[in-house]
């Protein structure tokens, strides 16, 4: 089935009706988020109301590093069973990976002023996260540097495993050392620390942020799958237009 | 309303929209290129010899 699914052509059908829902979906689930966190959480009893950068700046922080995974996994679909759409997704993750990246860290800057008195500390986790920017920037300079999709695909899947070794720093650098920034506090073998009154706007813009993502992801795969087709007839008719010269 | 950081906070939401809106309309007007080209070629009669590779 998945390999059916898999199919460029079945991926347009299928991707092209499943578009409007998510984008329905996306769009109440969050309205709804931000009505919760801009509205309806408390302020917190030591952060005041920055705590509402949080309910942005924790799902951009999940989705640089589940795009970086998405990557990674899509990598390995091309290396070893040379899927061409395993390609197109690892072409289309890298610009979503790159944005959420990016937010994370221009809106966990603007938390670090209020909050830590500083925009950017050297500590293990915001530099990690900055490698992890320059990693999404290194992948899409890539792409662009190699012009055969099927060669540029090789290459930036080496790149992006050789790259993943940076994701579980990311994830586990609040533990293994002392860092500024604050340890996890929602997964957690012993569970989220933070109160429901807050933890509930954040799991919704979370999940509203991912269906944002996972949209986007969909609709750039179907952009690249086009674009790769313009490229084949345009080298088609190139070679029309050689031969036709050629007589 | 937002405390004596609602700077802060509305730079960071001005932030997240800017980057997250920046995306979706360069991925809308790429769509867009994508298929005004592949119409262009399809309209000059250029056809693939068959297949579904991407």
């Amino acid at each position: 089935m998945w390999t059916k699914l898999a199919n460029p052509s079945v991926f347009l059908r299928w991707s092209g009706a499943a578009l409007p829902w998510l984008v329905a979906l996306t769009l109440g689930l969050l309205a709804v988020g931000l009505y919760k966190s801009l509205l309806l959480a408390p302020a917190d009893y030591q952060q005041g109301e920055t705590v509402r950068i949080m309910f942005i700046h924790v799902p951009a922080a999940w989705l640089a590093l589940f795009f970086y995974s998405t990557m990674a996994a899509s990598a390995i679909g091309t290396l070893v069973w040379r899927h061409p759409l395993a390609d197109v997704s690892q072409k289309a993750a890298a610009p979503i990976g790159a944005a959420f990246t990016l937010a994370c860290l221009v809106t966990g800057a603007l938390w670090g002023k209020p909050m830590w008195g500083t925009y950017w500390v050297w500590d293990a986790r915001l530099t990690s996260v900055l490698v992890l920017f320059l990693m999404y920037c290194g992948v899409l300079a890539l792409w662009r540097t190699i012009e055969d999709p099927s060669r540029a695909a090789r290459a930036v899947s080496i790149l992006t495993l050789v790259g993943f070794v940076n994701v579980p720093i990311v994830k586990f650098s609040v533990d293994w050392w002392n860092t500024l920034h604050q340890p996890a506090s929602v997964f957690r073998l012993d569970g989220p620390t933070i109160h429901p009154s807050m933890l509930h706007p954040l799991l919704v813009m979370a999940v509203a942020f991912t269906l944002l993502a996972v949209t986007l992801h969909l609709q750039r795969m179907r952009t690249e799958i086009l674009r790769r087709r313009v490229r084949t007839l345009t080298i088609l008719e190139a070679e029309r237009l050689d031969r036709r010269a050629a007589a | 309303m937002l405390g004596p950081h609602g700077a802060f906070i509305l730079a960071s939401y001005a932030a997240m929209a800017l980057i997250v809106g920046g995306l979706i309309v360069a991925s809308i007007l790429d769509h867009r290129a994508q298929l005004r080209a592949l119409a262009d070629l399809e309209g000059r009669g250029v056809r693939r010899r068959g297949g579904d590779e991407a």
